[in-house]
């Protein structure tokens, strides 16, 4: 068996053969993909960039590339930056990239936008907003459409990621269009998560506050110089507290007795802790998400409660503390042992998503060619065999 | 039934507004000509600011005109006058209405091309030479450093030894246009509307009969607004500098008076009249019942009207001679105080001297020939036009709640109300003309297949910028240099303060800082605006 | 997945007046093409960064004043000296016909004039989109 699972560079039996990489036979160094790779190598921007559209595309030359690049990737800061339309959140991934320029880092900037469901066609506008640091060649930045994909990021989006890890950004900063399932998606991404509100959506902040709170690693409200910014960041304190405890920032616990049985239950790395949690009545998915993602109460536990930040965006004021607190959880993270775990978690999901779509994708082939998808697709429609019997014999048949 | 059959189904003008086949007294149930129309020169003035109108004196015809250097923009306004234009208008080019300097990296390939360059007093002394500032008036276009403009202008009347209390004309001044359509912003709204705020009050003190403001509806609607949008935003930029006038500690009728407006003329003839008269009834009931103001004069809605620009056409072009005709025919019966036509051959490049000529031939012919300047306000009473002015007034109403509603002007520009409504109703009649729905003659109706577009173009001499940067290089090496840094670190310093900035402004320009160096000063104060795009 | 086409609509230099670049942002986004738009005010170098990072197929230029005939070919030079030459370059606005012959020298595929049809537009760039 061992043979079988060795990893092999040719294409999967099935698969289409990339055509522009012509043969696979060594010593092409004209092949197109070869002179993509090594300019890559070299840091040529040109590359990185061509390198996201076939990656985007869904080229045949994308698997290869990734094949080629994926022992590059793992050194980034992947920041998300989440939250509702006209939080501002542009604007304030072009101050974080600015003050993370100051920082010596360099950063990779993901803008996604969404795709028109009627014409298939998007504008991305994201650059306007980012005018100040696109100059620097220490920014790079890529807007991507979402594609239809239904979550609100594109599907590509992870491959992206994976490009500007591999092409060497120190910081990778991911804004999503801030509507349907992107924020949790983002979350799935990225290593930090940011949740940018304004001031003045109480009720609103109510609404999503399901979604929205237990996703967020830090919380940014910009916009600070309207009314009710105080009372905004008041809100989502309090509304934090009903999942965590502890203050703000990585919160070294000293003697603080917790108050809930439930949490006092969790173990040092919080591992188990969402699964502990499960069984436990009355405790919020939210505070199940915090309680694994950001350590428990326990005293001696190095835990993180997510800090409330006030920024205004457009004159920079906050940013810097900001970047600060982005670092510090990265830190946080680090010293808990929780980046390896998101590493684990992301590369199992990886694989599963992989393995599901690859197995889909040879089955259908092989039902298709041998007629059976056909015919038990009538039978289906003539209501003789229902779904589900109707794809276990196909997978009967088929998955050997 | 067969006569009851239409051309089409729906009828509709440039704005989209549906119209019907005919109207009559079931239109005007509600309206009262007593409240509604009033008599020509009374409140609420919708059929004319002044009893007499056109019998009394002629609206003012004033061409827009500058381009290369100071000099030739000169020659150009001498030929004005001598064909019997009675007021100047100034366009600047991109380099000076965004405060650079003509030796500025952002300058190159524009320097004189949409206007005239003005760097430094200097060239302010040649753009004037030999005309007497104490008998013409002088319309300058320009905003964001308007402040400098009318701060050159005071200099060299003071050179000619004309007091400032003769000195005429207007600064456009209007920067909440800018953020909403136009775009030549420089820094935020904030300190924006304070240094105009400090031009109108000093204005109101020195410079009583000098206009501080032309609150301007031509760009929204150039940018593609429909008429309610341009009334309805025009007129609530109107209020946000009444407000904006009146925390700054001004009484109303101190500074009402001396505001005026700027309205495009389009091609949806009746609709335009009935825009100008909409504007005026709105303007007044806001300016007694919600202002408080008490001075008849602070009630009238004074303005200035150009032919729309975005209706010239690049195919056909001598059209556009009768497209301006029409259009400047309803600015005359809406009762227009003053009225720039553009010439036939815009959609080109900026126009020769013959169509500059023709352009205001037209106005001319209008108003000696047309006889429709003979009679106050020909159209009261119809039941079409009463109705459209009611229609209008109603939907700039409805577009003020709305923008009330988000907190007032600058709320909701910062929310992209305007910017995002503009844009939408630009699409849509892009899309009207693509579809026959709308349309234009020349380019989607009547078309030549093999027209050759061959128009006499006047091209801007290269050497305009060479000459430019030598004379500021020339004016800097002349001045007295400590006088010159010490205005500027007197600006710098007054600029953090709450004091009135015009004196510090007219000391600089009299140094010979050039425009550069002082909206240099605010750039490094305030910063820049930068917009958030809406398409 | 099929390839998007995706289109730059900029505006360089000191024009303000992006009615047109808008309409046309918006009727490319209507035919299926992913618009990057960078808006007012911008300079050659920033427009080429965009056009390199985005990895456009095409660069739409709108210009209603002076300066397209510096900035323009200066835009396409700094794009050439960086290997991205299989953009399809376009200018549109108030171009006179000297200039847009100019343009054409310097690598513009097509100038359009004010009141052009959008779809024309948009069957142009489908034409004669370089990259395969």
């Amino acid at each position: 068996m061992s043979e079988e699972l060795t990893p092999s560079a040719a294409p999967a039996p099935g698969a289409a053969n990339p055509a522009s990489t012509v043969t696979d036979a060594a010593g092409t160094a004209a092949r197109p993909l070869d002179d993509l790779l090594a300019r890559f190598r070299t840091g040529e921007r040109r590359a990185l960039a061509r390198a996201i559209s076939l990656v985007e595309n869904g080229a045949p030359e994308a698997a290869e590339l990734l094949r080629h690049l994926w022992s590059r990737t793992g050194k980034s800061h992947v920041i998300g930056i989440t939250g509702p339309p006209g939080a501002g959140k542009s604007t304030l991934v072009d101050r974080l990239a600015g003050e993370f320029r100051t920082q010596g880092k360099s950063v990779g900037i993901l803008a996604v936008d969404p795709t028109s469901p009627f014409s298939g066609g998007a504008i991305l506008g994201d650059r306007i907003r980012m005018g100040r640091t696109l100059a620097d060649p220490g920014v790079f930045m890529r807007s991507l459409a979402s594609r239809g994909h239904l979550g609100g990021l594109s599907a590509a989006t992870a491959e992206v990621i994976a490009l500007l890890d591999a092409f060497g950004f120190d910081v990778i900063l991911v804004e999503t269009v801030g509507a349907g399932q992107s924020e949790v998606e983002v979350m799935g991404l990225a290593q930090t998560t940011l949740v940018v509100l304004i001031p003045g959506m109480g009720d609103e902040i109510q609404a999503i506050k399901a979604g929205i709170l237990e996703i967020g690693d830090l919380f940014a409200v910009n916009k600070a110089d309207r009314d009710g910014a105080d009372r905004a960041v008041m809100e989502i304190e309090m509304m934090l507290d009903l999942g965590h405890m502890g203050e703000a920032g990585i919160n070294r616990w000293e003697a603080v007795q917790p108050n809930s049985g439930a949490l006092a239950r969790l173990d040092r790395t919080g591992h188990h802790a969402a699964d502990e949690l499960a069984d436990v009545k009355g405790l919020t998915n939210a505070a199940r998400h915090a309680a694994e993602r950001h350590g428990t109460a326990n005293p001696g536990d190095i835990s993180w409660r997510p800090p409330v930040l006030k920024t205004v965006a457009k004159d920079a004021q906050g940013v810097g503390d900001l970047v600060a607190r982005l670092n510090e959880h990265h830190q946080f993270l680090a010293e808990t042992g929780r980046i390896e775990r998101l590493r684990a978690a992301e590369a199992k999901s990886k694989l599963r998503e992989r393995i599901s779509q690859e197995v889909a994708r040879i089955i259908l082939a092989r039902a298709e060619e041998s007629g059976d998808l056909q015919m038990m697709t009538d039978q289906l429609a003539n209501r003789l065999i229902d779904p589900l019997t109707a794809a276990q014999a196909i997978l009967a048949k088929h998955l050997r | 039934m067969a006569n009851e059959r239409e051309r089409k189904e729906r009828f509709a003008g440039v704005s989209d507004r549906p119209v019907q086949r005919v109207y009559g007294p079931e239109d005007l149930s509600g309206w009262d000509p007593e409240r509604d129309l009033g008599e020509p020169g009374q409140y609420p003035f919708t059929r004319g600011i002044h009893g007499t109108m056109y019998r009394g004196r002629l609206w003012t015809m004033r061409q827009f005109a500058g381009f290369g250097s100071a000099e030739e923009t000169n020659a150009r306004f001498k030929f004005l006058l001598q064909q019997g234009q009675t007021g100047l208008s100034v366009a600047f080019d991109m380099p000076t209405l965004l405060g650079y300097d003509s030796d500025h990296p952002y300058a190159a390939g524009e320097v004189g091309k949409l206007g005239v360059a003005i760097d430094s007093l200097k060239d302010f002394e040649v753009l004037m030479d030999g005309i007497p500032l104490g008998q013409v008036s002088t319309s300058m276009t320009i905003n964001p450093p308007a402040s400098i403009m009318l701060a050159m202008y005071l200099a060299v009347a003071e050179q000619q030894g004309v007091p400032w209390s003769q000195v005429q004309g207007t600064i456009q001044n209007d920067i909440l246009k800018d953020y909403i359509a136009q775009k030549t912003y420089i820094y935020p709204p904030e300190p924006s509307l304070r240094v105009i705020t400090d031009v109108m009050t000093f204005a109101a003190k020195h410079v009583p009969k000098w206009n501080t403001i032309s609150i301007s509806g031509y760009h929204i609607r150039e940018a593609g607004a429909t008429a309610a949008q341009e009334l309805a935003f025009t007129l609530a930029d109107g209020c946000c500098y009444v407000e904006a006038a009146m925390k700054a500690g001004l009484d109303v009728d101190e500074f009402a008076p001396r505001l005026s407006f700027f309205f495009d003329v389009h091609n949806d003839f009746f609709e335009e009249i009935a825009k100008f008269r909409a504007a005026r009834r709105l303007w007044a009931r806001l300016m007694r019942e919600k202002y408080g103001a008490k001075d008849p004069r602070s009630w009238m809605l004074r303005t200035h009207a150009q032919t729309a620009g975005v209706s010239l056409t690049a195919q056909q072009p001598v059209n556009n001679t009768i497209r301006v005709a029409l259009q400047a025919l309803a600015a005359v019966l809406g009762g227009t105080q003053s009225l720039h036509t553009n010439s036939y051959d815009e959609a080109l490049a900026l126009p020769t001297e013959e169509a500059v000529k023709i352009a205001l031939r037209t106005q001319q012919i209008i108003a000696e020939e047309s006889g429709v300047a003979n009679v106050v306000d020909p159209l009261a009473g119809s039941y079409y036009v009463e109705s459209l002015t009611n229609q209008l007034e109603q939907e700039a109403l409805a577009y003020f709640d709305k923008i009330e509603s988000m907190g007032g002007v600058v709320k909701a520009i910062e929310r992209n109300l305007f910017q995002r409504e503009i844009a939408d109703s630009a699409y849509r009649f892009q899309r009207r003309q693509m579809s026959g729905d709308y349309k234009v003659v020349g380019v989607n109706a009547y078309a030549d297949s093999d027209e050759q577009i061959n128009t006499q173009i006047l091209r801007v001499d290269k050497a305009v910028q060479r000459r430019q940067i030598d004379r500021i290089a020339s004016v800097k090496a002349s001045r007295d240099g400590a006088r010159a840094a010490g205005a500027l670190a007197e600006l710098h310093r007054a600029s953090q303060t709450s004091e009135n900035l015009m004196p510090y402004i007219i000391e600089c320009v009299k140094a010979y800082c050039t425009e550069g160096e002082i909206c240099g000063v605010w750039r490094e104060l305030w910063g820049e605006y930068r917009e958030e795009s809406v398409y | 997945m099929e390839r998007k086409l995706r289109v730059l609509v900029a505006k360089l230099g000191l024009d303000a007046h992006d009615r047109g670049a808008k309409v046309v942002a918006r009727a490319y986004r209507d035919a299926g093409f992913e618009v990057i738009y960078t808006g007012i005010y911008q300079r050659p170098e920033g427009v080429a960064d965009a056009a390199i990072q985005e990895d456009v197929d095409v660069v739409a230029i709108s210009s209603l004043a002076g300066a397209h005939t510096v900035l323009i070919p200066q835009l396409i030079e700094l794009l050439k000296a960086q290997g991205a030459d299989d953009i399809l370059f376009l200018a549109g606005g108030v171009i006179p016909e000297e200039d847009a012959e100019d343009l054409k020298a310097a690598g513009v595929a097509a100038v359009f004039g004010p009141g052009s049809d959008l779809d024309e537009i948009i069957q142009f760039t489908q034409a004669n989109v370089r990259r395969a």
